[in-house]
């Protein structure tokens, strides 16, 4: 294994193209839960903030940030012709037919913030604290675990022979609204 | 409590490494040894450590449990002393305008002045209460999977050093590149392919 500092500054790209690839297979309505060969229903939707960033000529960067519940990401796309990656964007998951998650994911260092996962039930009476702790610990391994499977099904892609052909042919045709 | 909290942050790591015999005896004995002191250091700017998830101010481990189920829940409190700077402006003025009275001259050295500084920053830090911060730890140790309720660099920090020299495993921060090496099943040869990607250039 690499040094992590340097592994952390010389592979942090591959989770800004991975969110990139993320927003393109969610705005094209790709089918996720084939995807992640999950046995069960998985959804992704664009919550509400998407940030870009376009490393400038000077390599200076421009920074875009989308906020807002009905905010058009418009301004996005045409940051993503100019050549800039998602670098952090809120998702909506939904796992399952009713069970919702909503978070920010950082795409160089994989943070997680305002993470809200479904209620954990508060059924229980004794040992209530125990039962809450293993539903939310459950939870948490559930979102993690689609974040983890995605990400190494776009490199499974990215990897492919037929990448450029295929899947990067496609993202420019969306890119570019062909 | 945090990890209970309706929303959060986290950080994931993957535990390197494994305890030879008895992992919750070890892991015991690693948070009562690094246990965050019951009682305040006066002259201590910062100081950390481990303290029972259900008890976060009281860090007793014979009374409170860090097992739930498969997982080790317990959490890590920093206590820091902060000193506004504007509270070590004014004693600095005070004590300042008395040297020079006491001496009856109108200035003050260069020397006289570091001096000052040193001895209100050391009254200032006696007085100060630490202000905690608590973060919360979810260690499933069979999988080797960690997360920290936080995503404050400093924090990390604190965290990964606080957690070799308690344990002697090594926290490996989970970003791309680590996940690839610790939870992928990707070959040999994938994982080289992979190293060798460059960024995506998605611009006809």
């Amino acid at each position: 294994m690499l040094d992590i500092a340097t592994a952390y500054n010389k592979y942090g790209f591959l989770g800004n193209d991975f969110l990139t690839w993320l927003w393109f297979i969610i705005e094209t309505d790709q089918d996720i839960t084939r995807i992640m060969a999950s046995k069960e229903p998985v959804s992704l939707d664009i919550g509400n903030s998407l940030v870009l960033e376009n490393t400038l000529g000077d390599k200076s960067k421009e920074k875009i940030t989308i906020k807002g519940d009905q905010a058009g990401l418009e301004e996005g796309t045409t940051a993503l012709k100019k050549g800039a990656k998602v670098t952090e964007m809120n998702l909506l998951c939904t796992l399952g037919q009713e069970e919702e998650y909503k978070f920010t994911i950082k795409g160089e260092s994989f943070n997680i913030t305002g993470l809200k996962t479904p209620s954990a039930g508060r059924d229980g009476v004794d040992d209530e604290i125990e039962g809450l702790i293993l539903e939310k610990a459950h939870l948490l391994f559930r979102i993690t675990q689609v974040i983890d499977t995605l990400f190494l099904a776009y490199l499974y892609l990215r990897t492919a022979d037929d990448w450029k052909d295929n899947s990067l042919r496609r993202m420019r045709a969306w890119i570019y609204n062909d | 409590m945090g990890f209970l909290s309706t929303t959060f942050s986290v950080s994931r790591y993957y535990i390197q490494n494994t305890f030879d015999s008895e992992p919750m005896e070890q892991v015991r004995q690693g948070l009562v040894k690094h246990a965050i002191p019951k009682l305040e250091n006066e002259y201590e700017e910062i100081s950390a450590g481990w303290t029972p998830y259900e008890s976060p101010y009281l860090p007793d481990f014979e009374k409170f449990s860090f097992v739930f189920g498969p997982y080790f829940l317990f959490s890590l409190r920093i206590d820091k002393k902060s000193i506004p700077a504007k509270l070590v402006q004014k004693q600095m003025a005070i004590e300042i305008e008395k040297k020079k009275e006491k001496s009856g001259r109108d200035f003050i050295s260069k020397n006289e002045k570091s001096e000052i500084k040193e001895m209100v920053m050391d009254v200032l830090m006696h007085k100060m209460p630490s202000i905690p911060n608590v973060y919360d730890i979810l260690w499933n140790y069979e999988s080797a999977d960690l997360f920290l309720l936080t995503t404050q660099k400093a924090a990390n920090e604190f965290f990964e050093n606080i957690f070799l020299k308690s344990f002697n495993l090594k926290p490996i921060r989970i970003f791309p590149y680590t996940l690839v090496e610790t939870k992928s099943a990707f070959s040999s040869a994938q994982k080289d392919r992979i190293l060798t990607l460059t960024p995506l250039h998605h611009v006809r």
